[in-house]
């Protein structure tokens, strides 16, 4: 018997020394999502798996620069940073969904919620500490992968379709990619949230990605294009962009708006359930 | 000291729990006795809170779980199902756990220290055989030197050393003036280490009494007789009101008179006797007689023991 637990409160303590305030609540998500492997090699494969399909992709666009269509030419002059951050972030982004889905719904498949929600019986403040101390990791993650990204196809487009940071626009593509990152992270871990299955909750947010949002653009008409342009991967990868295009129907920060907007509401209903369903 | 009041609990039409009320006090070990599906493990959870109500309530120091504002201060929980995150460690795992309310490092090296986790502590919590688990669920429990606890099955999966070692830890935390709430299934893991008895079946409460009173009152006493003189003897003892019964062995089962008696009432007719031993009745059979109507998944065959 230690020296702790042979001093035998009897009654609750009147002070509030070990109250789970929201900064413990954010050290404690830290120790957590830093003590498991899926966050180190989730994160790792984000940064490689960009970085390495920003390389091949824009190598291969270099190298068929001359077989390329003249209007496509045009729009990667016009918008080289896009172009740069479209080809590797795309893939890289998968990470982020499977890591964000993964933090929270990984602790209903082992039981783990059973002990967070004991340590923390008010429940929802674990769902913002852990949306917090994930959205920052995924942020500051995000930004070294998006300048990394950046920092590698700009001087291989160099020749074809020359930009620097500090052309106008960039600098708030580039970093605007990372807070895109980040959001999408949030929007996965809410949709966790609310699946409480890792597997189902993975595939429901790839599926989500890879397969609804395309599949929008083939509805038809006006309601098509303003259905797809509000699907928080396409509007929120409107940031990623030196300049608007024609067609778009939202602007950069307005599409990140649009994202933040559905992570936001995802997240709301997330706390909802959290405080409604038996744990 | 922890409190159910008309505590009632549905699972779609199941009746889970059901209008049950009890009072744990702080000073003793209260075991929590019913065979398995009782409810024994969903009373927990609504008194920590996992699980709503559907009626009733279920409180500590007159408070709800859920409103306490220093909750492992006031309960430290194990809960059957595990709740551990198998890719952490044993050490990661009850550091995040003391964080949340601002508990050191030197606390969580404490409790691994208390529950002999201290050589695998770096280890994934995944690797834990079914009594390591066990233990680290015990030191997430004692964390925050809680006034009371509540153990779902703490010895399911523990060698008998482990067995032992629980027993100990759940007698002097409650002799440190601590509630300690425990649920088994085995009554005589109970009889050695509960001062107070909440049985339960069917989500009923079936019996709130001292150990002592549980034993005496349930178990019946009989008196074993090896006799050449049977058919008189079970004559005579019948004329004084004894229930007399034959066993398989040809010897005599008698209830309703105790052996001093019976040995005076031998004497006074004559007869010889070989053997005279009172008897009780298992506990164990004696918690089965109790919970018979109210067991949940009858296999037919009652096993001693058996009865999960």
């Amino acid at each position: 018997m230690t020296a702790a637990t042979a001093s035998a409160p009897a009654t609750v303590p009147v002070a509030d020394a070990h109250k789970p305030t929201f900064g413990r609540l954010m050290l404690s998500e830290w120790t957590k999502i830093r003590s498991v492997r899926s966050t180190v090699w989730s994160l790792a494969i984000l940064i490689v798996a960009t970085l390495v399909f920003t390389a091949l992709f824009i190598q291969m666009g270099v190298a068929n620069w001359d077989k390329t269509d003249p209007s496509q030419q045009a729009a990667m002059r016009l918008d080289p940073t896009g172009t740069i951050l479209g080809s590797g972030i795309l893939i890289g982004q998968l990470a982020v969904l499977v890591l964000g889905a993964m933090v929270i719904a990984s602790e209903y498949s082992t039981g783990m919620i059973r002990a967070s929600l004991l340590a923390v019986p008010k429940r929802v403040p674990v769902l913002l500490a852990k949306a917090a101390v994930f959205g920052l990791l995924v942020l500051a993650v995000g930004e070294v992968t998006a300048f990394g990204s950046f920092l590698i196809g700009a001087p291989m487009l160099n020749g074809k379709a020359p930009v620097a940071l500090g052309d106008p626009g960039v600098l708030r593509a580039v970093v605007g990619c990372g807070f895109y990152l980040s959001l999408l992270g949030l929007f996965a871990l809410a949709v966790g949230a609310i699946i409480r299955h890792t597997a189902a909750s993975i595939t429901g947010v790839i599926a989500f990605v890879l397969v609804l949002a395309p599949m929008a653009r083939l509805l038809p008409g006006t309601v098509g294009e303003h259905v797809h342009a509000y699907l928080p991967t396409e509007a929120g990868f409107l940031i990623t962009q030196q300049h608007p295009r024609v067609d778009d129907l939202l602007g950069p920060w307005q599409g990140l708006g649009v994202l933040a907007l559905w992570t936001a509401a995802l997240l709301a209903v997330a706390a909802v359930l959290l405080k409604r369903r038996d744990a | 000291m922890i409190e159910a009041k008309n505590l009632t609990k549905r699972y779609g039409d199941k009746t889970a729990v059901n209008g049950l009320s009890f009072t744990v006090e702080p000073g003793r070990v209260t075991g929590f006795l019913g065979p398995n599906g009782a409810g024994k493990s969903t009373t927990m959870r609504l008194l920590l809170g996992l699980d709503r109500p559907d009626g009733g309530e279920a409180t500590v120091n007159g408070v709800r779980y859920s409103d306490l504002p220093q909750p492992m201060r006031v309960v430290g929980a194990l809960l059957e199902a595990r709740a551990v995150h198998t890719g952490r460690s044993a050490y990661d795992h009850l550091l995040c756990l003391a964080q949340t309310q601002g508990f050191g490092k030197r606390r969580v090296e404490e409790v691994i220290d208390q529950v002999g986790l201290t050589p695998v502590a770096r280890k994934r919590a995944g690797g834990f055989s079914l009594g390591m688990g066990q233990r680290l669920g015990i030191a997430a429990a004692l964390l925050g030197d809680p006034a009371a606890l509540v153990l779902d099955e703490p010895v399911n999966g523990l060698d008998p050393e482990g067995i032992l070692w629980i027993r100990n830890l759940m007698k002097s935390l409650a002799a440190e003036g601590r509630a300690v709430f425990v649920s088994s299934h085995l009554m005589n893991e109970m009889a050695v280490t509960a001062d107070h008895l909440i049985v339960i079946g069917r989500g009923r409460l079936v019996a709130d009494c001292s150990t002592q009173e549980f034993i005496e009152r349930s178990t019946e006493q009989s008196v074993l007789i090896k006799t050449p003189d049977r058919e008189r003897l079970s004559a005579l003892l019948r004329s004084h009101g004894g229930t007399v019964t034959d066993t398989e062995e040809g010897d005599l089962d008698v209830v309703g008179i105790e052996a001093p008696r019976i040995a005076e009432l031998a004497a006074g007719g004559g007869l010889v006797l070989h053997e005279l031993s009172t008897r009780r009745g298992s506990l164990e059979e004696a918690f089965m007689e109790l919970t018979k109507d109210a067991v949940e998944y009858d296999a037919g065959v009652p096993t001693a023991g058996g009865v999960k």
